[in-house]
């Protein structure tokens, strides 16, 4: 089968790409694009792990088809990052140690900033029930929160 | 999932032009239950025609006391909209309680309402509100529209376009969730208009979202929590799984009603 | 200590390639011409396997070839085993029924794996695996371990009569009856410890790539112990021999014991390689896992505790049976037994112990070791009666419990354990202040108030860690030893590699392991790397569970930096002339003590390897190995705190307060510490809350087999945690390192219980406390 031609941007950058019309957009990114750091933890919506930004809404890429993203935007792990700059949640993640297998955190990471960006001050509660889409094993969510009201404190003085 | 065709339809009438074509064809609104079906291979449509870039379809209008709002708008912008928040904060509650953030950004009214699952939340509110349910054909009052168990008065080729209904006076919404699926294991909406008081119940009934109407009798006498009291919806028709059972349900449906109109009335 | 060495809270070296999304897990490997897998699974609980057909299948598109089990019986392939001998009460083995990696003739439990197909993408494998036509002739199945070994149980395996797989004991039956029968009181519970999914974020997972040329396997797995993996796979299911064999166990999300085992997959798909040709991959889907990873606990226990008229602890008599599921995973006989039993002491002074176990086979997933493994059920049937005995006598628990504690060391319980050394009154008072235990009424005349039942229990947990030492181990049946390896390799500009055997899934041994070196050379831990998790590079190792890798995998870091330190003191010394013994090596400077005269690290370095000048005699290099065997079991104890307030209309608990003293023994790094007990606890939280797998009794199938079914706690469901430590440093290994990544899991679920059986007036409550039982809890004591 040929695939539909898709044409979007991926982290600011032009991209375009063949896919099967059953695809997920999350098995686009892996397997056609090596944007690996999306992550499927169960593939029916329900664990966060392949959390991506699509037109400025989180959403988890495991249930969008690839055919979905024409003419979108799409940010992922791999654009949080400005170069070697760490976006302040990032940096935050490390200096809480708010991870520990890493699966899971690409998909906070993206979760997290989706919800600063509608809620930059927020309560522990309102992060607590921000990220509740996203499962983690390890942490037990408490450094997760810490380091999300640490980051937001920073970018609001930013 | 198995192979299928995506179209993305431009509009209403080309959406509906596209299922005809398709030999099995569905609609697919955000695709919050529909994909994962098909995923894990309990759904197989040979098409999909994608709902969520027709424009007539979007957005929330309020005028007065007359809300619209199309069937492909988000339940995170249900839940956020300044102007509903203003005149029916209870739905805007509702939408930003249905799943997590991530399906808050992708599921639709449209979809939502269309599906009828049992444990949704947006039937509760329509039946409360007395929406009317528009299509691409008609309009369908509530009441008549959520037939059963993932049951609609929907047609073959018909679309949820948007809804309609006059903003109450007051209104709650209180939701159980199950602690897994944080779907709704009970959930109440309560709403008081100018004819009385309408109480709608999703997560329990064995045939899916209904109204209370010895609740609505109560609550339209006096509007208060006590009113409830010693009023239950019986176990017999309310559905049992591992969750909870039936009688849990129905103290659970008297415990949410009196919490919603304490809500409402706060 | 130094900002980077022992003690100090580095921030985690791994992370950057986390938080960037450039973590590499097995599911993100790509080898050239690698096709992909999917397994037919059995969906019936218990039936025969009349006829298998192919031939659809193989039509498919894109199929390259499905293969079955009996072609694996003619390759050779062997059945999975269990690797710890444990002998029933009578002297008879335990009875070990065959595993084979696909079944042949029957099937016993859904998922159990009958076919692989291999395909070109993963959708076609998955189209064909559907399409793989088998006549089953269903059996009756059983899933209730008590059930099983009811006369009438289906036979689930021909070794295991009446599906009895031992029946075991320990301590002393006769004064244990004799103590219970003069008592002043017995406390008896039924206690159910709920089975539980581990559900590891990352999916199991399996790459397994023949090379026909240099007639060598590859295996990247999800493995907490990839060198076990490839002895195993070796010497017991004649993959390859283990020099032809590699595993690769490189970013793993997880385990928390599930990844302990080699599972059939990766059997399968390494044999599938060579069959077919191509590297396979296999990456299971969550139902997969739900169904098929090993699963935790699942007992279900008769207890008595006997106290005499000063409230002292006389005896214990403990009756369980244990779900070991449809076949004998690789650690589980050794968790009701060894991890459990010997734990029955608790933190108290008891003179009479007496527990039997009897493992039983069901038509359900495996069983094994899941966080904890052994030790949360001790800790829960024991700290649950221990309140329930208090409330029984009218006294507080925490004097009924600090009246009992152990406060002599090293202390000989009856049941083998022979603790070393701990402060348990310490840790209760910490975690009191902590909690302000004094002001519960105040708190809970508040929430009366607010129509709420407030509550509060605790739980006083101890553990064992670093399972060792392996003669020990040896002798109590274990197939393997249980040390652990390190090699710490100076390269010639001074930068260090340390090659372990423990492997990390997330506990920051790239951190810890590097704060160590810091600490011993005053080096940067940047240029300190942590080579693990694979059979090329690391000769050896064990693996990490059991909260081992700090106890015995650092210790035998530290065995290595020690003849490392030595060689360079006597390389130092002969650069500057001076005498071995006044070499003082630190901030990345060999000194001769009270004198300015020094060489920096990397010199000596350079030295060891131009070898230009060295001593006489002294071989070239700087690279030291060891082999570290504890000589004793570690024992971690502490004291946790819950306070919940529960809402008796809907039944909801909501934790509105957890508080954890724990002693860990010496820390390395105390936020990695942090995080260990925070997410430990989250579990236990989860057991004791949100999560039980459940199998529909007449048809064997799990109805817990998604998220929306399996409840995980997630951020909302959640506190903040009060996380504290008070340490006596472990005696038996050179760091005094106890160990702290199950303690969480071990300790929090008896406290919940206890607390929400406090509010709510009704002891009668079970795991996992979900709403509608706590709310008919309620209703049930408002009967009363």
């Amino acid at each position: 089968m040929a695939g539909l031609a898709v044409s979007t941007t991926i982290n600011g950058d032009s991209v375009e790409y063949l896919c099967q019309p059953d695809e997920t957009l999350l098995d686009v990114l892996r397997d056609r694009l090596g944007l690996t750091g999306a992550k499927e933890g169960c593939g029916t919506g329900d664990c966060g792990a392949c959390s991506i930004i699509l037109d400025g809404r989180l959403v988890c890429s495991c249930l969008v088809l690839g055919a979905e993203a024409e003419g979108r935007r799409v940010e992922t792990i791999e654009g949080m990052a400005d170069g070697d700059v760490l976006h302040p949640l990032q940096q935050k993640f490390i200096e809480h140690a708010a991870l520990q297998c890493g699966i899971c955190t690409p998909g906070f990471l993206i979760a997290a900033k989706d919800l600063l960006a509608r809620n930059p001050d927020p309560t522990e509660e309102e992060i607590r029930f921000g990220l509740a889409g996203n499962l983690c094993r390890c942490t037990g969510y408490d450094k997760i929160v810490r380091a999300v009201q640490d980051a937001a404190s920073v970018m609001r003085a930013a | 999932m198995y192979s299928l065709n995506y179209h993305r339809a431009s509009s209403v009438a080309d959406a509906v032009k596209l299922q005809k074509k398709g030999e099995d064809a569905k609609f697919v609104s955000g695709g919050m239950t529909l994909i994962p079906a098909m995923k894990s291979r309990l759904a197989a449509p040979s098409d999909l025609v994608d709902l969520a870039h027709i424009a007539e379809m979007k957005g929330i209008k309020v005028s007065g006391k007359t809300v619209t709002i199309g069937g492909g708008t988000t339940h995170a912008e249900v839940a956020t909209d300044a102007k509903l928040k203003a005149v029916c904060p209870a739905l805007s509650y509702l939408a930003s309680h249905i799943g997590d953030p991530h399906v808050r950004h992708k599921g639709t009214i449209g979809g939502s309402i269309a599906n009828n699952d049992p444990a949704a939340d947006y039937p509760a509110a329509m039946l409360a509100l007395g929406a009317t349910i528009i299509t691409n054909k008609r309009e369908i009052a509530a009441d008549k529209f959520f037939t059963g168990l993932f049951e609609t008065a929907l047609k073959d080729g018909e679309i949820v376009t948007g809804v309609s209904f006059t903003a109450p006076a007051q209104a709650a919404y209180e939701k159980f969730r199950n602690p897994a699926s944080r779907y709704a294991i009970v959930g109440v909406f309560v709403a008081k208009g100018k004819d009385g008081v309408r109480v709608a119940v999703t997560g329990a009934g064995d045939e899916g979202v209904f109204r209370a109407k010895g609740m609505e009798a109560a609550l339209t006498k006096s509007f208060v929590p006590a009113s409830l009291d010693g009023l239950a919806i019986p176990a017999s028709g309310l559905m049992s799984d591992m969750h909870a059972s039936a009688e849990y349900r129905s103290s659970l449906i008297t415990v949410m009603a009196k919490r919603a109109v304490a809500k409402a009335s706060a | 200590m130094g900002i980077e060495g022992i003690g100090a809270r580095v921030a985690r070296k791994e992370d950057r390639r986390f938080i960037t999304g450039a973590g590499r897990y097995v599911d993100d490997m790509v080898v050239p011409g690698m096709k992909h897998a999917a397994f037919v699974r059995s969906p019936h609980a218990h039936a025969e396997i009349k006829k298998i057909d192919v031939k659809k299948a193989k039509a498919m598109p894109g199929v390259i070839d499905v293969l079955l089990g009996k072609e694996l019986k003619t390759d050779g392939i062997g059945n999975l085993i269990c690797g710890w001998m444990i002998h029933s009460k009578d002297g008879t083995p335990m009875k070990m029924g065959a595993w084979s990696p696909l079944a042949v003739d029957r099937v016993r439990y859904v998922g159990d794996a009958v076919a692989i197909v291999v395909a070109e993408t993963k959708s076609q494998a998955r189209d064909a695996a559907e399409a793989v036509e088998i006549t089953y002739k269903e059996l009756k199945s059983v899933t209730e371990a008590v059930d099983a070994l009811k006369k009438g149980a289906p036979q689930i395996h021909p070794e295991a009569d009446g599906n009895l797989i031992y029946d075991w004991e320990i301590g002393d039956a006769k004064a244990t009856d004799a103590a219970i029968a003069k008592a002043a009181h017995v406390t008896k519970m039924h206690i159910v410890n709920n089975r539980l999914v581990p559900n590891a974020m990352e999916p199991r997972a399996a790459l397994g790539h023949y090379d026909k040329a240099e007639d060598h396997y590859t295996c990247w797995t999800t493995s907490q112990n990839p060198h076990v993996a490839r002895l195993v796979m070796s010497a017991f299911y004649n993959v390859a021999p283990e020099n032809k064999l590699r595993v690769i166990a490189p970013d793993v999300g997880g385990g928390f014991g599930s990844k302990i085992y080699i599972y059939p997959e990766e059997i399968v798909c390494l044999w599938a390689s060579k069959k077919t040709g191509v590297p396979v991959k296999w990456v299971a889907d969550r139902t997969e896992s739900f169904l098929t990873d090993a699963h935790g606990r699942d007992h279900v226990t008769e207890v008595q505790m006997a106290f005499d008229k000063d409230n002292k602890i006389t005896a214990l008599k403990v009756d369980t049976i244990a779900n070991f599921g449809a076949y004998m995973s690789l650690f589980s006989s050794a968790v009701p037994t060894y991890l459990y039993a010997t734990l029955l002491s608790g933190q108290y002074v008891i003179p009479a112990i007496h527990a039997n176990v009897r493992a039983v086979y069901t038509n359900t997933a495996p069983v094994d070791a899941y966080r904890g493994a052994g030790r949360p059920e001790a800790t829960y049937l024991l700290e649950r009666t221990v309140e329930t005995a208090a409330r029984e006598l009218g006294v507080s628990p925490a004097d009924l419990r600090r009246k009992n504690f152990i406060t002599t060391f090293p202390y000989q319980t009856p049941v083998i354990m022979c603790y070393d050394a701990g402060d348990y009154a310490a840790s209760l008072d910490a975690a009191m202040k902590a909690a302000d235990y004094a002001g519960f009424a105040k708190r809970k005349a508040a929430a009366a108030k607010k129509g709420k039942l407030r509550g509060i229990g605790m739980s006083n947990y101890i553990e064992a860690c670093g399972i060792a030492p392996s003669a020990a181990v040896g002798s109590l049946g274990a197939g393997v030893g249980l040390w652990e390896s390190a090699e710490v390799r100076v390269n010639g500009v001074g930068t260090i590699e340390v090659l372990t055997g423990s492997h990390s899934h997330g506990q920051g041994h790239e951190t810890t392991f590097a704060q160590l070196v810091a600490d011993r050379f005053g080096v940067p831990i940047d240029s300190v790397s942590i080579v693990h998790g694979d059979t090329d590079k690391v000769q050896m190792g064990m693996g990490t569970y059991g909260s081992r890798s700090g106890a015995v995998g650092m210790s035998a870091i530290v065995k290595a930096l020690d003849k490392v330190e030595k060689k360079a003191k006597k390389i130092a010394a002969h650069l500057m002339e001076a005498d071995e013994g006044d070499i003082v090596i630190e901030n990345g400077v060999a000194k001769v003590a009270g004198t300015d005269k020094n060489v920096p690290w990397f010199q000596v370095a350079l030295a060891a390897y131009t070898a230009h000048n060295l001593p006489a005699g002294m071989e070239p290099g700087l690279k030291e190995g060891a082999f570290y065997d504890p000589s004793n079991f570690t024992f971690p104890a502490g004291c946790y705190i819950c306070e919940v307030e529960v809402d008796p209309e809907t039944g909801v608990t909501e934790i509105v307060q957890f508080v954890a003293a724990d002693d860990f023994g010496n820390i390395i790094n105390p936020m990695i510490v942090e995080g260990q007990v925070h997410g430990g606890i989250a579990q236990g939280v989860g057991q004791a809350l949100l999560e039980g797998a459940s199998y529909d009794g007449a048809s064997g199938q799990l109805v817990t087999a998604s998220y929306m079914d399996y409840a995980m706690p997630r951020a909302d469901d959640l506190p903040s945690f009060q996380v504290s430590t008070s340490n006596t440093p472990c005696p038996s290994n050179p760091l005094g390192i106890k160990g702290c990544g199950e303690a969480g899991a071990i300790g929090s679920p008896p406290a919940v219980m206890n607390a929400i059986t406090d509010a709510i007036g009704n002891n009668d409550l079970t795991m996992p406390a979900t709403p509608q039982k706590v709310w008919a809890a309620v209703r049930a004591a408002k009967k009363h």
